[in-house]
Parts: C-alpha cells; sequence; structure tokens
C-alpha cells in the first residue's frame, strides 16, 4: 500500500499490545452511520499515475505567444528560484508554531516582509494573504474597524475580477460599497470627492490600474484623508521596479498580487496575496506576522507576533478568519526578489516598460488600431481598439499561436472592440513584431 | 545568522538581465517614477543560494521526521505530485485563457483535473458538488457560510446566529463572525463532546446553523452527530462540516451520509499535499443537492460531447471568492494523491491512522493524564497536568524536550478545553519504529519532569536559538528590517 509502513505483521502486533482487535478501532462510531464502500477507481503505480498525467496536461496548449496579462503575467524565473523553493526542509513543513525549529520560515518570511516594505515604502506587512483579490479584500475590511464606518468607494479602473470579489464577500455585511466609474483610464478624481463624505472608511485604487495606464494617486490620498478616510492601493509589484511607490504617495494600505515575482502561471493559483500598513494600524492587520526577538544567551530568533489579533486567540473577534496562508510562495517572491536584487528589479521593469512601449508603436501603426486612452501613460499593458469586436479578433490570433490580450468587453460596457494587451520582459522583438503582422494580417 | 539584507554588497549582481533587443521607450513621466530603486539587497546568486540553503537547514519538515502536530495531519507529501505539478503543461497556463473564445478548448486538462477531482471529493464526502476555489480550510469556511446565509436569504429566513461547540477551531467562529453572524458557543459535555441539552436549549429559530468537527479536536467521534445535523435541520438551520478531521473517517463514513449540507476539506492535511511552512493550501467545498445553486462561481461542468467548460451564469451563486478556479496546484497533487491511492488505499488511510492514535495513546497512559480514555480516532489528547503538579513541568516543557530528543513537538494548549493539552496526530505514514521511539522519548521526558525538571526547562539547547522572548517580540514591534 502507498505511503503506508506497516506490514499486516506489525499491524497485528500493535494491536494486541495495546488490548485491541481490528474492529475495535471504529467501534466507536455507530453502524447506521458507516457508508458503503466508496466507488473509487482502484490505485494506480506511480509509472501509470505519471503517464496518465503526461497526457492530462498535454491537453493543456501552452505554446501560445503570451500577451495576456490583466493582473497575472508571464515572467521569467530564474532556475535558482525552484532549486531553494523544493528544498523539503521548507516545503513539508507547517506553519511556524515551534519558533526554535522553524527558524528557516521565519526568518524568510521576516526577510519576505522586509523587501515588502521596501518596495511599497511601507512600514509594516504580513506573512502573506491567499492573491490579491483575497488581499484587497482583507484591506477593505480593516479600514472598516481601523475608521468604524460603512462606506468603501472603488474605482473601476481596479481590477474587475477584485471588484467583483468584494461584492461577493459583503453581500451579507451592513457595507455600502460604491463603485466610480474612471475617468478617460484614470480612477475618477471628481466622482470620488463627490461621494467622499463622512462616513466613508476608504477608497480604493490600482496602480498601474487594469487599463496598464500609471497613476500617481497623491492628491486622492490628501483627499480620502481630509475626510478621515483611508486610501488602499492594490499595486502590481514588478511596476514597483521604476514606479513611484504607493507610500510614497500616501497610501494607507497597499496590497498586491505576487505571482509576477517568480510564480508559475499554474492557472490561476497558488498565487500571493501581499499588504503593507502604517506601523500604527499593525493591530488591525490581518494574518500572521513575524516579527525579530532574542533568546535567553541573546541570539536573534524569529517568532509570529501580536497573535492576539489572530482566530486561534480571539475567536469570533480576530482581525480575519485566515490561518494557513501562502507562505511557500512569500519565500518564493522572497528568494526571487533576492536574486534579481536592487538593479536586477529596476532593469526587468524596465524591459517591461520599453518593449511595451515598442509594442505600442508597431501596433498602433496597424490602420485602423487605435489606444483608447491616449492620454493615458501607461506601464507594460495597454488598452488598444481594434476596428473590429476584440473578442473575435483574440479568437483569430489564437489560431495563429499567440494569446494577444484580454477582450475587455467580458467586464465593461461599451468597449466591444478593446483588447488589453500585456508585454513582460519574455516578449522579443521578433515576437511583438510577428504579432503586429499577425493582428494585421486578420483585420 | 545574518539577514539576508546584512548580507549584501552594493553593486553586487545575481542574475543577468538580458539586453534590450528593442528601442528605449519614451521616457516615463517622472512624477510617476521612484526617486530611488527599491532597497532590495544585491547579492550573487551563490549568496542568495547559501542563504537560503542554511535557512532550510533551520527548519523542520516531515522530510526531516516525526511531526505529530494535531489538527494539522502532517502526513508523507509524495514527490511524484511535485514532479506532476512542474510539469509545463500544467506551471505554464495562464487561467485567463479558457475566457477567450475558443480558448476552452486549449485548457482541457486542467478543467479535467478540477471535474475529476470534484467527483471524487463527492464520492468521499457523500455530496453533491463540490466548489474547488477556497484556498485553505478557513476560505472554504467563509465561502460555506456565505452560501449559507445565501439560502437562508432566498428562503426568507431571518437568521442571525451560527452556533460552534467549545471545542471547535478559531477559524470556524471567525469565519462565522466575518460573514456577519452572531457565534454562540455550546459547551461540551463529560465525556468531550458536544452537549445535546446545550445544543437543544441553544437552538431556535434564529439559529442559521452549526459548525462541526467530527471527529471533534479532542479526536473523538460523537455518536450523536446524526441527531444534531437532524436538531439543526429543525429550525430550517443548515450543518456544515469542517473537514480538518477527514483523516480518520475517510473511506468510513461519508459526512454527507451523517446529514451535513456543508463540508469543506484541508487537501494539505487529508489528502497529502505540502504544507509549505504556512500554505498554500486549498479548502474545496461540498453542499448537498439544494444548495449546489449556491456555489461560487465558475463551476467547471462536462459537456454531452465530454468536453469540459467553465460555467458563469449561475443567478442565485454568491459570486466570486477567489480570482479563478482555486489553488490549481494544489488540486492537481490532491488529484495525484487519490489517484494513486483508489479506494482500497484511501481505506487504509484511516484505518492506519486510528491506529496509530490509539497505539500512542494506550503506551502513552500510564505517563500522561488522559482526560478522555477509550477508542480515539486519528488523535489523541494527553494533558500535562499531572507534570505540572508534580514537578512545575507545563505542556510548553515537554514540547521543548520533544525537540531536543530530535521529534516535532505535538500541537499544545489546543483544544483549550483541555488544561495543559498535547494533541498528537501521528498519521497513518509513519513506521512502528517511528512511534515506538516517539513514545520512548516521551516516557523519558515523563522520568526528568520528575527527577530533573529543570533540564527540561532549559530544553531546547540543541536548535540554533533557544527559547525566544515572545513577550519581547510584541512589545519592542520589530517586523521588518527597513
Ligand atoms: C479543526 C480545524 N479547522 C479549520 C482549520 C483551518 O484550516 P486552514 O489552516 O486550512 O485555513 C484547521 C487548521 O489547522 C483545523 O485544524
Amino acid at each position: 500500500m502507498p505511503y503506508i509502513s506497516h506490514t499486516d505483521q506489525q499491524r497485528a502486533q500493535m494491536l494486541a499490545e495495546i488490548g485491541l482487535k481490528p474492529e475495535d478501532l471504529f467501534s466507536d462510531i455507530p453502524p447506521s452511520l458507516r457508508c458503503r464502500p466508496l466507488n473509487l477507481p482502484e490505485g494506480l503505480s506511480e509509472q501509470e499515475v505519471r503517464s496518465r498525467l503526461a497526457a492530462i496536461a498535454s491537453k493543456n496548449y501552452i505554446h501560445l505567444t503570451c500577451f495576456l496579462g490583466g493582473g497575472f503575467y508571464d515572467h521569467f524565473i530564474p532556475a535558482a528560484v525552484y532549486a531553494l523553493t523544493s528544498r523539503s526542509e521548507f516545503y513539508t513543513a507547517y506553519t511556524p508554531y515551534q519558533p526554535e525549529v522553524s527558524q528557516g520560515t521565519l526568518q524568510a518570511i521576516y526577510e519576505f516582509q522586509s523587501v515588502i516594505c521596501r518596495l511599497t515604502e511601507m512600514e509594516a506587512s504580513n506573512a502573506s494573504l491567499y492573491d490579491g483579490g483575497t488581499a484587497l479584500y482583507e484591506a477593505m475590511m480593516m479600514a472598516l474597524r481601523l475608521t468604524r464606518r460603512n462606506k468603501v468607494l472603488v474605482d473601476d479602473s481596479v481590477n474587475p475580477i477584485y471588484r467583483v470579489m468584494l461584492h461577493s464577500y459583503t453581500r451579507n455585511l451592513k457595507i455600502e460599497l460604491t463603485e466610480t466609474e474612471n475617468a478617460g483610464g484614470l480612477a475618477n478624481r471628481e466622482a470620488i470627492r463627490r461621494a467622499l463624505d463622512e462616513q466613508t472608511a476608504a477608497v480604493i485604487v490600482q496602480n498601474p490600474n487594469f487599463f496598464g495606464c500609471i497613476d500617481d494617486f497623491t492628491d486622492l490620498a490628501e483627499a480620502a484623508h481630509s475626510k478621515g478616510a483611508l486610501l488602499i492601493v492594490s499595486c502590481y509589484p514588478i511596476s514597483l521596479g521604476i514606479l513611484k511607490a504607493p507610500g510614497a504617495m500616501g497610501a494607507d494600505i497597499v496590497t498586491g498580487e505576487g505571482q509576477s515575482l517568480g510564480l508559475p502561471m499554474s492557472f490561476g493559483g497558488p498565487y500571493l496575496g501581499f499588504m503593507a500598513t502604517r506601523k500604527e494600524y499593525v493591530r488591525q492587520m490581518p494574518g500572521r506576522i513575524v516579527g525579530q526577538t532574542t533568546d535567553a544567551q541573546g541570539r536573534r530568533g524569529f517568532v509570529l507576533t501580536l497573535q492576539a489579533r489572530e482566530q486561534h486567540i480571539r475567536r469570533d473577534k480576530a482581525t480575519s478568519n485566515i490561518c494557513s496562508n501562502e507562505a511557500l510562495c512569500a519565500l518564493t517572491a522572497l528568494v526571487y526578489l533576492c536574486l534579481l536584487g536592487k538593479e536586477g528589479l529596476r532593469e526587468t521593469a524596465q524591459l517591461c516598460a520599453d518593449k511595451a512601449s515598442y509594442a505600442y508603436q508597431r501596433l498602433t501603426a496597424i490602420p485602423g488600431v487605435r489606444p483608447h486612452f491616449p492620454a493615458q501613460w501607461f506601464f507594460n499593458e495597454m488598452v488598444l481598439d481594434l476596428p473590429c469586436e476584440a473578442a473575435e479578433a483574440a479568437a483569430k490570433l489564437i489560431e495563429r499561436g499567440y494569446a494577444a490580450g484580454f477582450p475587455l468587453s467580458r467586464y465593461y460596457k461599451g468597449m466591444n472592440n478593446s483588447l488589453l494587451i500585456a508585454v513582460t520582459e519574455k516578449r522579443t522583438k521578433q515576437e511583438i513584431g510577428m504579432l503586429a503582422e499577425e493582428l494585421e494580417a486578420i483585420l | 545568522m545574518k539577514l539576508v539584507f546584512e548580507k549584501s554588497a552594493a553593486g553586487r549582481r545575481g542574475l543577468r538581465i538580458p539586453k534590450s533587443d528593442v528601442p528605449t521607450s519614451i521616457h516615463l513621466k517622472k512624477e510617476y517614477l521612484r526617486a530611488q530603486p527599491a532597497a532590495l539587497p544585491e547579492l550573487s546568486e551563490l549568496d542568495v543560494v547559501r542563504h537560503f540553503t542554511e535557512l532550510s537547514r533551520r527548519n523542520y519538515g516531515v522530510d526531516t521526521n516525526f511531526y505529530p502536530l494535531g489538527s494539522c495531519t502532517m502526513k508523507y507529501n509524495p514527490k511524484v505530485c511535485e514532479r506532476i505539478a512542474s510539469y509545463p503543461g500544467f506551471a505554464h497556463l495562464h487561467p485567463l485563457l479558457p475566457q477567450l473564445r475558443g480558448g476552452g478548448m486549449l485548457t482541457q486538462g486542467a478543467l479535467e483535473v478540477l471535474y475529476e477531482t470534484d467527483l471524487m471529493l463527492r464520492e468521499i464526502c457523500g455530496m453533491a458538488a463540490f466548489t474547488m476555489q477556497p484556498m485553505a480550510g478557513a476560505h472554504g469556511e467563509l465561502t460555506g457560510i456565505m452560501m449559507m446565509a445565501a439560502y437562508h436569504r432566498d428562503r426568507g429566513n431571518h437568521k442571525t446566529t451560527v452556533l460552534v461547540p467549545d471545542s471547535a477551531h478559531g477559524t470556524n467562529p471567525a469565519s462565522a463572525a466575518i460573514a456577519g453572524y452572531t457565534v454562540k458557543t455550546v459547551p461540551s459535555d463529560e465525556h468531550g463532546c458536544m452537549s445535546l441539552s446545550a445544543l437543544k436549549a441553544m437552538l431556535n429559530e434564529e439559529t442559521a446553523g452549526i459548525m462541526l468537527t467530527c471527529p471533534n479536536t479532542l479526536g473523538l467521534f460523537n455518536p450523536h452527530v446524526k441527531e444534531i445535523c437532524e436538531l439543526v435541520h429543525s429550525v430550517d438551520g443548515l450543518a456544515y462540516y469542517d473537514g480538518a478531521n477527514l483523516n480518520a473517517i475517510v473511506g468510513k463514513v461519508r459526512p454527507g451520509d451523517l446529514g451535513f449540507d456543508i463540508v469543506h476539506v484541508n487537501l494539505h492535511k487529508t489528502f497529502a499535499t505540502p504544507h509549505g511552512g504556512g500554505g498554500p493550501g486549498a479548502g474545496p467545498v461540498g453542499v448537498v443537492e439544494k444548495l449546489v445553486d449556491y456555489l461560487p462561481v465558475s463551476v467547471v461542468v462536462k459537456r454531452e460531447d465530454g468536453t469540459y467548460a467553465l460555467e458563469y451564469n449561475r443567478p442565485k451563486s454568491i459570486g466570486y471568492i477567489a480570482p479563478f478556479y482555486g489553488n490549481f496546484g494544489v488540486i492537481l497533487r490532491a488529484y495525484v494523491y487519490l489517484l494513486m491511492l483508489g479506494r482500497e488505499g484511501l481505506e487504509r488511510v484511516a484505518e492506519n491512522a486510528v491506529l496509530n492514535a490509539n497505539y500512542i495513546k494506550e503506551k502513552l497512559k500510564p505517563y500522561y493524564d488522559l482526560p478522555h480514555p477509550g477508542i480515539c480516532k486519528h488523535e489523541c489528547v494527553l494533558s500535562a497536568a499531572r507534570q505540572v503538579k508534580e514537578s512545575g513541568t507545563y505542556a510548553l516543557d515537554i514540547a521543548k524536550a520533544l525537540i531536543d530528543a530530535g521529534f516535532h513537538p505535538p500541537t499544545m494548549y489546543f483544544p483549550t478545553i483541555v488544561k495543559e493539552s498535547l494533541m498528537i496526530e501521528p498519521t497513518e505514514c509513519e513506521s512502528r519504529e517511528t512511534l515506538d521511539a516517539f513514545i520512548e522519548a516521551m516516557i523519558a521526558i515523563a522520568q526528568k519532569a520528575r527527577t530533573e525538571p529543570e533540564t527540561l526547562k532549559a530544553a531546547p539547547v540543541t536548535t540554533p536559538v533557544g527559547r525566544l522572548d515572545e513577550t519581547k517580540a510584541a512589545r519592542e514591534l520589530n517586523i521588518a528590517c527597513l
């Protein structure tokens, strides 16, 4: 039997030693509650399961040249990332409840919290949340607690998937979640200022936003603060290699999806939610937090700290219900950022921006292809309007080997011809040129 | 050991970034740029490799040795699951692909994995359908309670409270509370199970539902569990099954047959996916027929022609609880595990997990208090109350002494209804030799508690650091190197 080491003889011996018969082990369960034999297939050998799964994997087509983004990107992953994170001392450990035997995980999380703070220019961060969407939800809940208010404003330039998640999660709560409609591709200042009042807990925006446009929220932070509300910024960590950090804009809570930091796309997960905030708000932060301390001999060590916020202590009064998080993904992001380093991240971000800018020039040179938000600056993703339905064009380009982008009609009314195109450092000049040629050919 | 930042040297590089093959872009507007690059450490690749290799050596995993952390089911994580999760056909698949016209046909393999895992979990739990989206057990709980709320809203019920036993894991009350419910705690009886009379007294028209772990966190199977579900149903409440302890009964009992309406399973427990030092996990949620319409979108369906598709148009759905289809890489590992075990293998899981727990319990019974004697399921809860009284040796001291003996300690001080609790969950994977070595170590510690308790207070001495000052950590808060 796989993964069980007892022989029949050992089992019989063990039972005899503790004075039990085999049937005693489940004698506490009334027979009427026992189930019929499960209708499941016979077990497979490793050899069989690997060939079966290789066949299933081959039904996924991964050879499209990828210009799909929407918050989830095809970035390069150095070999050392997997080599290190696949060390089983890391991945077969549980949450570090016993610090003396978990210094590896604990120090790594402390370092992860530190790099997230350095990237976002914030003061405090946690050990991770499930993903960028649930991180944004947690940030919203945190702002509601901090302000003891009940209104939240979110601009529709925030990832639409995250926005629908916010709506789902607040369905049973007494919270007024209002969306403002972006103004020409940026967060709608006028609408937000108009809606901001003494009951507003938070304003939620994103940079670069879902359209790829770059914004500076310094003015919005001031507007929010003047009404006692908080500014929550969702961000794309690779962009922080060159873009102004949310902390420098006056953000109060920063969240984001960390997939771009060394995690494979893996059909949507596991990914990595991160969160950073001001030091004074740390007691309302959800999730595990690692802190530095010392042992009796004065040696530095790390422990889970401020646990009085958490479900295992505070139960129904906890700041969140989160228990398991995405620790291994946080380790992955940390290793990735350490390999790239200060200059490497800057160069990677610059490459993304340069290649996107080149793609913009090539694609907008095609007759009939125009930028949807011509006045805005973008990082590595852009909305282009095609002279036809974008979903149709994307479908045709798939047949030619390109995941050309994400048609926005799925989430935005009146944007039937708009395609959201992402370019990472992995895309070559040649691939971009080929995309332009193929797009021109199908129009 | 130094922090990675303390190893940094200005100008050192770990990775060469390719030269740009495109003309440099028009420079972005200055006010959009950061003044200086983020202060990431500057290291060579070897520096990074040495740093994290050294960190890994300061960690203890299932692969290191016995990890009897109660309630966490730290079973062996098969290597084949890791290998398959790294197949490019899975690892490189963009989650938005199936949302493109014609893209669904390019992700048939991934959709098949999700669908087939769902089918197997239905059979194992006796549920009508699963959502694979929740990213951990607690996320599953929240998703389940949101469906509970949708059900009551639909029926025009005005329900305000969710009941949880006093032995419940903290996530249960926390999940119910953040979903908008008031939480009421039902006490346990002298046998360690939920008190039926207390439950009856607390049940009323306002009860939205109950959340139960079965066997509970004492490792005890409540023989009245079906009656509890029926009582809750009698006020049109729903019964939620926290599947964290499913390993005890998998293949033997199905939560659906007991009367539960909503079930979450922790794939990172019963289904052998690694816990990653805290995550990622996955907490798929199953529901009975009457709740299927409330499942989050999207739902994977199999069409008549045998192909798989994602369904979004489900008007009664609670909506989106995750951006995509869940922690796919974790679900994939669990699928591989299920295929390898098959029906018979799965039954052997519970049998051996329960044997191992009872073996430890009986062998340690003479040396430690056992507040709830009798057959336990996959874990047993001992108490160090005797050691505290005799020599001032606490559960904490015993746990730390176990570290010096080469073992990961059990869960301590949970469940809170047992004083000085040590919750031991051996799992089915461990050999008799390992169990005997652990038992021997526990007996030796019990003896030391009598003869030289001060040595236990000093433990652990074999680790890179000794006991750490947690008060200082909280008081002189240092949670980032800035
Ligand atoms: C009984 C019980 N319920 C719920 C949970 C929460 O599960 P997760 O950590 O996957 O969120 C746990 C985890 O330890 C548990 O033991």
